[in-house]
């Protein structure tokens, strides 16, 4: 076949043949990798900036107003419009095809993804047209500070959040009112035997009872542990659009006010308070959803991989309960470079409960590693690969994260980029997104209705590229962090050139991997694939794999 | 083992994270190979699963526990209200420039030094670099007022034990404004602001 000819049509995909979840779902994660594309250009944009003015980039990019637009809308593009989207989207598909029952509506899936992208591209707009530029953690009163950044920008970029959380919050009503649908094989059960296995209290009190010899209290939980762990993160992600829909509500306060000629008074909001009650809810997305979602996806990827039952699974049921406690009180870990934070919540909530994390993600480490171990000899697949490559990434980022929440080290890392990159970057591009790669790969059959990937060549090399360049650029900008240099701060000198140098051929190893992920899907299933994905199904079925059980 | 400067420390740090990194993406490579491996490999050691919860435990709190025995500025830093400092510097920021803030200060080796510094709009932060660009120690100034209307202090107390001479910088961002907008470069850093004087080559008197 011809290079244009596969680039039109594709391997053998054939967008008529997909149900209408299964095109809902192939929206996000094309939107999804999209935006994936956007973050990494805006990264490697900040990346040159910072490795001097010698580098082979616009000089506009220095200019402070600028720089600091970008640095704004990269993690809102990266963390909503890309990672919330994939996630959301393949958990839409995998809640109905776990629990064999239907999405409870395909309707809201779509309005789902439309939100999210339409609020990422609004908030993306706000920071390029009008350079509104608070960054994403809009401390209090920077977002509402109208001498140093226009009220049409603020307004457009907070109605942009806004909308993300709308979709968000649509996407929890749809995931929980598909749980709890009692149809298919949860036609007799009842919703406090839903609402007892999704919390995870049956694993707790089958353990209760082994340790007592008695018989199990559930032998057949009503919810696969998988759903379990996306039923609990997403009481976080609940918590979390909460905070950050009230935050945005108070800057859109400010901001109305002070378009109308009667600014009110900033001072009226204590900055301190507004840290605390903000890194609670941001925290529920880093410390709280995406490590029970990373868990259970786990969890999911090894039985799917292995074709076995889960190692020691009502531990991991029981765990998970535990570790959605834990990310509701350690927000505190960000306030440690906070003086007037009491040095209390910083003991208990910034060290002690953080501590616990390395034991939740020690746990699903070491349950994912032996449920793998049990199986061998296993061949080595893409989807084990990126699965390897995600625990990997936690594995660093994890215990980089028990380092640095610690009243000691944290005076001399805060606010570098050991924090942004040895930490965050590897937990985000190495942990999360090889998890996520690992998903994609598995699901890619049931999606798309086995269509052929183009090249296996071309995965691999998205995958040794990709976990080369992750790991490096988080390795060498994280020594640059040591070294003294901050995040979130404009050096236009090339400070710590060499490092910089180092970091921007890894984040370029990244940009380069993503182009050939993104170029081997489009050969697989075509430009006219690509499009049709989003024409309307002609199959509204919104489940997978069950009609024949139905009928 | 007590580390007398923040550069020991994150010289140690770089070291034991290093030697961890390499560990770990070891141990993932070896279980890798050997999962696709017909022959069963021989585990080097085997660690029981209770065992293993454990080491995770005395990991997650013995490291504080570490820190807090070893980095001096811990307890300090705790305690502070209730020590005496040998100085006291106070002083405030606000429209992305540092106000009342003395020109030069010069501290003798040993001295324990107080900042308190309160600002009247955004947030900051307060950091003291070598001329390396190496971090001496930082901290958050947050806006915000007390009951009496009296801005909210963010206090640090500082014993320094090396010679040197440090320069200051926010060490949180505060707006596009903290730039010179045609060079790019920061308006809040103070070059050669404190010095330290008195001590010993490798530090204390
Ligand atoms: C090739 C890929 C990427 C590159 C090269 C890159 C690079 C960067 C750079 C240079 C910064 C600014 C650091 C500083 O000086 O403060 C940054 C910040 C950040 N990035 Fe990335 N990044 C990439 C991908 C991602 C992704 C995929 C996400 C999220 C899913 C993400 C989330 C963040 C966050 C949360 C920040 C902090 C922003 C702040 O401090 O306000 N990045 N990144």
């Amino acid at each position: 076949m011809s290079f244009m000819n596969t680039l039109m049509n594709g391997t053998d995909f054939d967008h008529k043949s997909l149900n209408a979840l299964q095109k809902v779902t192939l929206r996000a994660v094309v939107m999804s990798f999209l935006f994936f594309g956007l973050v990494a250009i805006e990264g490697m944009i900040m990346r040159m900036v910072e490795v001097g003015p010698k580098a082979p980039i616009p000089h506009m990019f220095f200019h402070p107003a600028h720089f600091f637009s970008i640095m704004t809308v990269h993690p809102i593009v990266g963390i909503f419009g890309s990672t919330y989207q994939l996630v959301f989207g393949a958990f839409m598909f995998l809640v109905p095809f776990l629990t064999k029952k239907p999405l409870y509506s395909v309707k809201i899936a779509n309005a789902v993804w439309l939100l999210i992208t339409i609020g990422t591209a609004m908030s993306w707009i706000a920071a390029f047209v009008w350079q509104y530029a608070p960054l994403y953690t809009l401390y209090w009163p920077l977002p509402a500070d109208t001498n140093q950044f226009s009220v049409v920008g603020g307004i457009v970029f907070i109605v942009g959040v806004a909308l993300i959380m709308v979709g968000t919050l649509l996407f929890i009503y749809n995931i929980y009112a598909t749980i709890f649908a009692r149809v298919g094989i949860h036609k007799n059960k009842t919703t406090k035997e839903l609402l007892i296995s999704g919390f995870g209290i049956d694993g707790m009190l089958n353990l209760i009872n082994k340790l007592r010899g008695k018989p199990p209290y559930s032998k057949d939980p009503a919810l696969a542990l998988p759903v379990v762990a996306i039923f609990r993160g997403t009481v976080d992600t609940f918590l979390d659009a909460i905070v950050i829909l009230s935050a945005g509500i108070l800057v859109l306060v400010y901001l109305i006010f002070d378009a109308s000629g009667h600014p009110l008074n900033v001072a009226s909001v204590d900055a301190l308070l507004y840290k605390n009650y903000f890194w609670w809810g941001l925290d529920l997305v880093a410390d709280g959803l995406v490590l029970i979602y990373v868990a259970g996806s786990w969890y999911l990827l090894a039985t799917l991989i292995t074709g076995q039952k889960l190692f020691m699974e009502n531990v991991a049921r029981a765990a998970l309960m535990l570790e959605l406690l834990v990310s509701w009180m350690v927000w505190s870990h960000h306030l440690l470079a906070d003086q007037g934070q009491p040095e209390m919540m910083k003991l208990i909530s910034g060290e002690m409960v953080t501590a616990f994390e390395l034991l939740t993600q020690g746990l699903a480490l070491f349950i994912t590693l032996v449920t793998l171990w049990k199986a061998r000899p296993l061949k080595m697949t893409p989807p084990l690969a990126y699965l390897l490559g995600g625990l990997v990434g936690f594995g660093l980022a994890v215990p980089a994260a028990i380092i640095q929440a610690d009243m000691g080290m944290n005076r001399v890392l805060h606010n570098t980029q050991w924090i942004i990159f040895a930490h965050v970057h590897i937990a985000l591009i190495v942990g999360l997104y090889m998890t996520l790669y690992s998903a994609v790969y598995v699901m890619w059959p049931l999606v798309t209705n086995n269509t052929t990937m183009f090249s296996k060549k071309l995965t691999w090399t998205h995958f040794w590229l990709y976990l080369i360049g992750g790991i490096g650029m988080g390795a060498f900008a994280g020594m640059a962090g040591l070294d003294g240099m901050l995040r979130r701060h404009l050096y236009v000198h090339g400070e710590f050139n060499t490092l910089m140098i180092l970091a921007a051929i890894c984040g370029t190893m990244v940009l380069i991997a993503w182009a050939i992920f993104l170029f081997n899907i489009v050969m697989s299933v075509g430009v006219k694939g690509l499009i049709g994905i989003f024409l309307p199904a002609e199959d509204k079925t919104a489940s997978y794999g069950i009609e024949e059980d139905d009928n | 083992m007590t580390f007398a400067s923040s550069k020991e420390l994150l010289s140690f740090h770089w070291m034991a994270y290093s030697i961890y990194a390499i560990f770990i993406i070891s141990l993932i490579a070896w279980f890798a190979y050997n999962l696709t491996r017909k022959e069963k490999a021989k585990s080097i050691v085997r660690i029981p699963f209770y065992g293993y919860m454990a080491f995770l435990v005395a990991m997650g709190v013995g490291h504080h526990i570490f820190t807090y025995n070893s980095i001096p500025w811990v307890s300090q830093d705790i305690m502070r209200h209730h020590i005496k400092p040998d100085a006291s510097y106070e002083f405030e920021v606000g429209n992305h420039k540092w106000i009342n803030m003395p020109k030069h200060v010069t501290v003798q080796c040993g001295q324990t030094i107080k900042f308190d510094v309160h600002s009247r709009d955004l947030v900051y932060g307060f950091g003291l670099f070598r001329q390396d660009g190496s971090m001496v120690m930082q901290m958050q100034v947050n806006p915000g007022t007390d009951v009496n209307g009296i801005l909210d202090s963010n206090d640090i107390l500082w014993t320094f034990n090396h010679n040197g001479t440090f320069d200051v910088m926010s060490t949180e961002y505060s707006g596009p404004e903290a730039y010179d907008e045609k060079t790019g470069d920061s308006k809040m850093i103070v070059e050669k602001w404190l010095t330290v004087q008195g001590c010993k080559e490798g530090g204390k008197k």
